[in-house]
């Protein structure tokens, strides 16, 4: 028994015939924020997808909360307590802001209200009518992470939150991971930036060629971290 | 009264008039045909014999169940969305990986072994169906006479089309509808069933074009052609207004249908090529539709 939420083990994925991963295995334990980092095409964003049932040609061990979840689909996986960001973000041009934030249904109760989240991201409340897609990339970002905190999803899956975007939105993405674990939820992070991962992770996860290489903690990252940039070839 | 270059306003109103009611069953056809390509990306081309199963079981009820048009107006589009609930679990489902073309083949087929199988039983020659005692009559509004029945299909046509759009835009059911027609894959990851949204979907479109059949039939007289005959011109309505846009479908359906109307006033010659014509026109044009997003 460990105290895993998330328990992954020798996760293989496929898309038609591409092998993709080949026994990816990690744990997420509940309360932490840990991140999964690697190269492009590495399979973080696969190894996400089918976590949350969203590839579905997968074979191995997904355990959350202890109960295997490999053979669901994704609403039911969902519907267990896991809510996904995507790298794409995913915000819904037919729906305006308040719409797109409050579509993802509640799936257990303990999640925090709208007015919480609004509190958390005020711009969304003043670009409330607005259409989704017309927010600022920084904005879509905000949107799309303020939507799955209403569900009373315990484990938040984010993938690269901070892609692309400005300097400051990026610290200010820091804080409020920092914030939402300070709230209880436990999150697994994709990030290319590992210098943003190491300011809000605790644990390391080095993926290659669709494996699990290393597990790194914050310490190695701040004790210069020459072994993860020649992982990541930087 | 005044006259219009010669035309009297009786004929004017009376075509008129009549255009609102073609038009009224354009814009529920093209509506439910809207709603099944926006979530299910197939054409459904058995739309018209749906319809046209939506006439025959109001008649069949009122025949052998003695069931009344009121109740049938609730019942028969309850079975022929029932139908469409198996055709979607049996057939449709393996079809949303593929080309567009695979649906409106598999559609096409359909409605031509339904059509089929009700001329081989009850021939072409069509079967009257009598509008209801509450909605017999009409009033002389000075420049026109309204037959009862008449307006009522264009007021409850207008109501459906205004529910089901405020359905789609103002509720949260509406809110996924529009979310998993863009993703559907996130919005089943969100925890939402889509599989059966779209089961329902389909149920629902087709459900609407069986209950315009069961509206048709005190109109036009029950056969099993009835619906081949309208979903050539719905789908030209469709064309104009623009795929997979609910409201655009609505406005283009009446407005067509008065189009149609004035021109059979006017130039009658042309009545029945004028939305083609149209459609010609807006293709060239704007090849999305008047509505659609390019
Ligand atoms: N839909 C797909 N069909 C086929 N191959 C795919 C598909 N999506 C991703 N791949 C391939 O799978 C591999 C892993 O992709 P994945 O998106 O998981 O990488 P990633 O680690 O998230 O990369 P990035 O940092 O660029 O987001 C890549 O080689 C990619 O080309
Ligand atoms: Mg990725």
């Amino acid at each position: 028994m460990t105290d895993a939420l998330l328990e992954v083990r020798g996760l293989e994925a496929w898309y038609g015939e591409s092998h993709i991963l080949h026994g990816m295995d990690f744990d997420v334990r509940r309360g932490e924020v840990v991140t999964l980092l690697g190269r492009n095409g590495a399979g973080k964003t696969t190894t996400m997808k089918s976590v949350m049932g969203v590839v579905r040609q997968r074979r191995g061990a997904i355990r959350f909360n202890g109960a295997e979840t490999i053979g669901l689909s994704s609403n039911r996986i969902a519907r267990m307590g896991i809510a996904w960001c995507p790298e794409e973000r995913g915000i819904f041009a037919s729906l305006n802001v308040r719409e797109n934030l409050e579509l993802p249904p509640v799936v257990r109760k303990g999640g925090m209200t709208t007015a919480q989240v609004l509190d958390l991201f005020p711009r969304l409340a003043e670009r409330a009518t607005s259409q989704g897609t017309k927010l600022s990339g920084g904005e879509q970002q905000m949107l799309a992470i303020a939507r799955i905190l209403r569900t009373g999803a315990e484990l938040l899956l984010l993938d690269e939150p901070t892609e692309g975007l400005a300097p400051v939105i990026v610290r200010q993405i820091g804080a409020i991971i920092r914030d939402l674990q300070a709230k209880g939820f436990t999150i697994l992070l994709v990030e290319q930036n590992f210098r943003f991962a190491a300011t809000v992770a605790t644990r390391h996860y080095v993926v290659e060629h669709g494996r699990v290489i290393d597990c790194l903690a914050r310490e190695d990252l701040e004790a210069g971290g020459e072994k993860l940039k020649s992982y990541l070839g930087v | 009264m005044f006259e219009l270059i010669g035309i009297p306003p009786q004929a004017l109103f009376g075509q008129l008039l009549l255009g609102l009611i073609n038009g009224a069953f354009y814009a529920l056809l093209s509506l439910g045909l809207a709603l099944i390509f926006g979530l299910l990306n197939i054409i459904n081309f058995s739309h018209g014999a749906q319809y046209m199963m939506g006439a025959f079981v109001a008649w069949l009820l009122l025949r052998y169940a003695e069931l009344p048009y009121w109740g049938a107006l609730i019942l028969a589009p309850l079975v022929v969305g029932a139908l469409g609930v198996v055709i979607e679990r049996l057939m449709l489902r393996r079809l949303y990986e593929l080309d567009h073309l695979y649906g409106l083949l598999l559609t096409f087929g359909l409605a031509l072994v339904i059509e089929g199988g009700f001329r081989h039983i009850y021939g072409i020659s069509g079967q009257p169906y009598a509008i209801p005692p509450s909605l017999q009559g009409g009033t002389n509004l000075g420049f026109m006479f309204l037959p009862t029945y008449r307006a009522w299909v264009v007021v409850a046509s207008l109501a459906l089309c205004l529910g089901t759009w405020a359905v789609i835009e103002k509720t949260r059911l509406g809110a996924y509808l529009r979310a998993a027609t863009e993703n559907p894959t996130l919005v089943r990851a969100f925890g939402i069933n889509v599989p059966v949204m779209i089961t329902l979907t389909y149920g629902g479109g087709v459900a609407l074009a069986g209950l315009a059949g069961v509206m048709a039939a005190p109109i036009y007289s029950v056969n099993p052609v009835m619906g081949s005959n309208l979903i050539i011109i719905v789908f030209a309505v469709v064309v104009i207004g623009g795929m997979g846009s609910i409201l655009g479908s609505v406005i283009t359906g009446y407005g067509l249908g008065l189009v149609e109307g004035l021109t059979k006033v006017f130039w009658p010659e042309a009545s029945s090529t004028v939305i083609f014509v149209i459609m010609a026109v807006v293709l060239l044009i704007k090849p999305a539709g008047l509505f659609g997003r390019a």
